[in-house]
């Protein structure tokens, strides 16, 4: 058996033993296009009609304010259905699903969300026509100086 | 992440001098040194979550207690009146122990002595809750100068406690908060360390916590062993903080990161 | 005693939109997090919200671990007649919070 066979060889069987031994955690989770997925079902996905605010930097990722609003009569004929925030890098990527209706006048929301690290957000308006719209934001996220070991 | 800050943490130890002086001339509430996010958590009361301990603290106000049976109201009446500007005064000179006492004491004290019931455990929900709601009362008050001359050992004491080097990386508050103050640490700026704020809901907790806490995790910080739960250290600490930070104003409930 | 802070108008016109602001305490236990024996700290978090308004759910909310403690949501409603708007928190384990305010409508 040639040393690069050998080495492919020892290389895949390292790799699948890895695998085998990662906790359940470390195996990847629903990547942010499955999340996303699991929301619009099969729409598709289309850029626009969401203001969404998130700060480019935060100081803590515990609480971040964000806002989202979208371009809508908010009628019974046209309204916001749902509006969804999904992440990239948290454990998991749903983060919020809001229901909306004509009852609500228009469609904005605000909440505080918590960031594991600096990623990518994703905000999604399901429309009463089945359309869905995006936006996103990239968010740096810092950590805070002098901590307990566990609170 | 918390590795490299320790290590930028002992470069900066080993470059700064003995001693300093408080920043009496450009004196700032940690509040000007956060994000505007941040700020703005603070300023909307609809929106601050360390209210919502204040909300608790309103309703303990009100509960009979002990075997006087005895609430808060029951003696002091409307907290907004009665409480208005305490928490500018304190920590004050308790005779009963001869020492410094904060405000956390006082209710406790004010709960084994005229409401016959067990001091509330440090750091408790409703200990915290009733210190937040009472603070509260004074927000926007200057904190008041220290000249009750019985005192005056103690705050002597306490700036001894604030300039001591400590802990495994060898630095006193004063190294940070005094001449560094404005400084990265990581990714933070370093504040001032006023008291102003306090209890505070402090993001990185997701709750309400006293000065005590948070003076233990800067005491972790720089991997020295804390002081232990209600140790006197931690009064006389607040004492000469509470005098350096004169005329700044109360803003419990202070949020921050 | 349910530690809920609702921040809404008293009054409005009829067919105004209000915002209402409700933020309710909560640790929001994500069930990520490692406890003391090395064991992840089990999952307790509020994962639904829903205000009523005259008996009709106008607004609503399904909450994951990676909402802050103390969860925060802001909306709006159109006023529609004077009555109660009431907000419930359902948590993993089937407790309901409730609050509720007045609003009166011209």
């Amino acid at each position: 058996m040639g040393l690069a066979r050998r080495a492919v060889l020892a290389a895949g069987g390292a790799g699948l033993l890895a695998l085998l031994l990662a906790p359940s955690s470390a195996r990847a989770r629903p990547s942010l296009q499955e999340a996303i997925r699991g929301f619009a079902g099969s729409a598709e996905i289309r850029p626009g009609r969401v203001r969404f605010d998130i700060p480019p930097l935060v100081e803590n990722g515990n609480a971040v304010g964000v806002t989202v609003a979208v371009d809508s009569p908010m009628t019974e004929a046209d309204h916001v259905r749902r509006i969804g925030l999904f992440n990239e890098k948290n454990p998991q990527g749903d983060m919020v699903v809001f229901h909306l209706g004509p009852r609500c006048g228009r469609a904005s929301v605000a909440t505080r969300l918590r960031l594991a690290t600096s990623q990518t957000i994703v905000a999604l308006a399901e429309m009463s026509d089945g359309t869905v719209w995006s936006a996103e934001a990239d968010v740096i996220v810092t950590l805070a100086a002098c901590i307990e070991d566990l609170s | 992440m918390r590795a490299w800050s320790c290590r930028a943490l002992l470069l900066l130890g080993m470059a700064l001098a003995v001693g300093g002086q408080a920043p009496h001339t450009d004196r700032r509430s940690g509040f000007d040194f956060m994000a505007p996010e941040t700020q703005a958590l603070q300023q909307d009361d609809a929106s601050n979550p360390g209210m919502l301990w204040v909300l608790e603290g309103e309703a303990l106000w009100q509960e009979p207690a002990g075997s006087a049976g005895a609430s808060c109201a029951g003696c002091h009446g409307d907290a907004a009146k009665s409480m208005r500007g305490v928490a500018t005064r304190y920590p004050a000179f308790d005779s009963a122990t001869g020492r410094p006492i904060d405000l956390q004491g006082l209710i406790n004290q004010c709960r084994q002595a005229r409401q016959g019931a067990e001091p509330f455990a440090a750091e408790s929900q409703a200990l915290l809750a009733l210190t937040t709601a009472v603070a509260y009362q004074s927000r926007g008050m200057p904190v008041e100068p220290v000249t009750d001359p019985k005192l005056t050992p103690f705050v002597e004491e306490g700036r001894r406690l604030f300039e001591r080097r400590i802990g495994q990386l060898d630095l006193s508050c004063a190294a940070c908060h005094d001449q560094r103050w404005g400084e990265k640490l990581g990714g933070s700026v370093i504040p001032q360390a006023h008291p102003t704020g306090y209890p505070i809901y402090r993001l990185e907790w997701q709750s309400v916590g006293s000065l005590q806490r948070r003076v233990r995790n800067c005491m972790i910080g720089v991997r020295a062993e804390p002081y232990g739960w209600g140790a006197p250290e931690f009064t006389t600490l607040e004492l000469y903080l509470r005098s350096r930070a004169e005329g700044l104003p109360v803003e419990t409930p202070g949020v921050r990161p | 005693m349910t530690r809920a802070l609702i921040n809404a108008p008293k009054s409005a016109r009829r067919g105004e939109i209000i915002e209402i602001k409700a933020m309710i305490a909560h640790k929001m236990e994500t069930g990520y997090r490692i406890g003391p024996n090395g064991q992840p700290i089990p999952r307790d978090i509020i994962h639904r919200f829903a205000c009523t308004y005259g008996g009709v759910e106008v607004f609503a909310a399904e909450l994951f671990p990676a909402m802050s403690a103390n969860p925060f949501i802001a909306f709006t409603t159109v006023a529609m007649e004077s009555g109660t708007i009431e907000f419930a928190w359902t948590a993993d384990d089937g407790t309901v919070e409730r609050a509720s305010v007045e609003l009166a409508v011209t």
